[in-house]
């Protein structure tokens, strides 16, 4: 089955974050397609590469990028939900004057019509929220 | 993209307390240029998300319920609030916004897009989706 996976909630504070991780995660051993993982509310904070988790603690971001690198994931950050909570890319920093970028390895920040796009595309849209 | 879907958007949550309401429209409105089958369902606190004369002066928030008023214009016109949500917060069909569309089959009379639906009839619409948002 092909699938498409929201996540809405972020990380460390809720475990839909994790849960995704984990469906998806199953869902590739399983055989079946991932046709995109679309970030959307505080879910974009998934994507931050500055975060420092404890070295005992899982990284939820680089388990992301590991995953996403494994299996060549369409990992996509809404933009509009990530500019209000301080998420750039190169570009996007560049174009906001902005100091600095923080997207992890294997995101990408795109528009809300990629969600919709995924929700037409799959066989199921899964959401992971609160 | 000629697929066409029936998307149905779930709102659960009063407007202010939480981005989902605000984030959820921004969806929605997204989503209209897709030229999908798009309704909406408005349940528990989301029912507040259309009352009328929301005023957030105070609270240092933008009033975004205008918004709602323009649906109709994007050709969202499936609006459902579910009776018992309504009830259970003292809440009637005049509280809330009015909202309207042009039917263009039917020479383009102006319509009513809110449906107040009993929770059974509303399970029925959501069995029928094939992509449903929940906020």
């Amino acid at each position: 089955m092909k699938y498409s996976i929201l996540v809405n909630e972020g990380p460390y504070t809720h475990q839909a974050s994790d849960t995704a991780y984990q469906f998806t995660k199953a869902a590739l051993e399983k055989g079946h397609e991932i046709f995109r993982v679309f970030f959307y509310h505080d879910g974009v904070n998934n994507a931050t590469r500055l975060a420092v988790p404890p070295q005992d603690d899982r990284n939820i971001t680089q388990r992301w990028s590991e995953l996403g690198a494994q299996h060549n994931l369409d990992m996509v950050v809404c933009i509009a939900a990530a500019q209000r909570r301080g998420l750039l890319d190169e570009d996007e920093a560049k174009r906001q004057g902005k100091d600095a970028n923080n997207i992890a390895p294997g995101f990408r920040i795109s528009g809300l019509g990629q969600l919709i796009e995924a929700g037409i595309q799959a066989d199921r849209l899964v959401l992971f929220g609160d | 993209m000629s697929t066409t879907k029936k998307f149905l958007y779930v709102n659960r949550k009063a407007p202010y307390g939480t981005i989902y309401a605000l984030e959820s429209l921004e969806v929605v409105l997204i989503g209209a240029a897709f030229e999908q089958d798009v309704s909406l369902a408005f349940i528990d606190d989301g029912v507040y998300e259309l009352t009328k004369g929301q005023d957030t002066k105070d609270i240092g928030m933008k009033n975004f319920s205008p918004t709602y008023s323009a649906l109709g214009d994007f050709d969202v016109s499936k609006i459902y609030i579910e009776k018992e949500s309504l009830e259970a917060r003292g809440l009637t069909l005049d509280d809330l916004l009015d909202l309207k569309y042009e039917d263009e089959d039917d020479d383009y009379a102006e319509k009513d897009s809110i449906h107040v639906v009993s929770r059974d009839e509303l399970a029925d619409i959501m069995d029928e989706q094939d992509v449903v948002l929940s906020f």
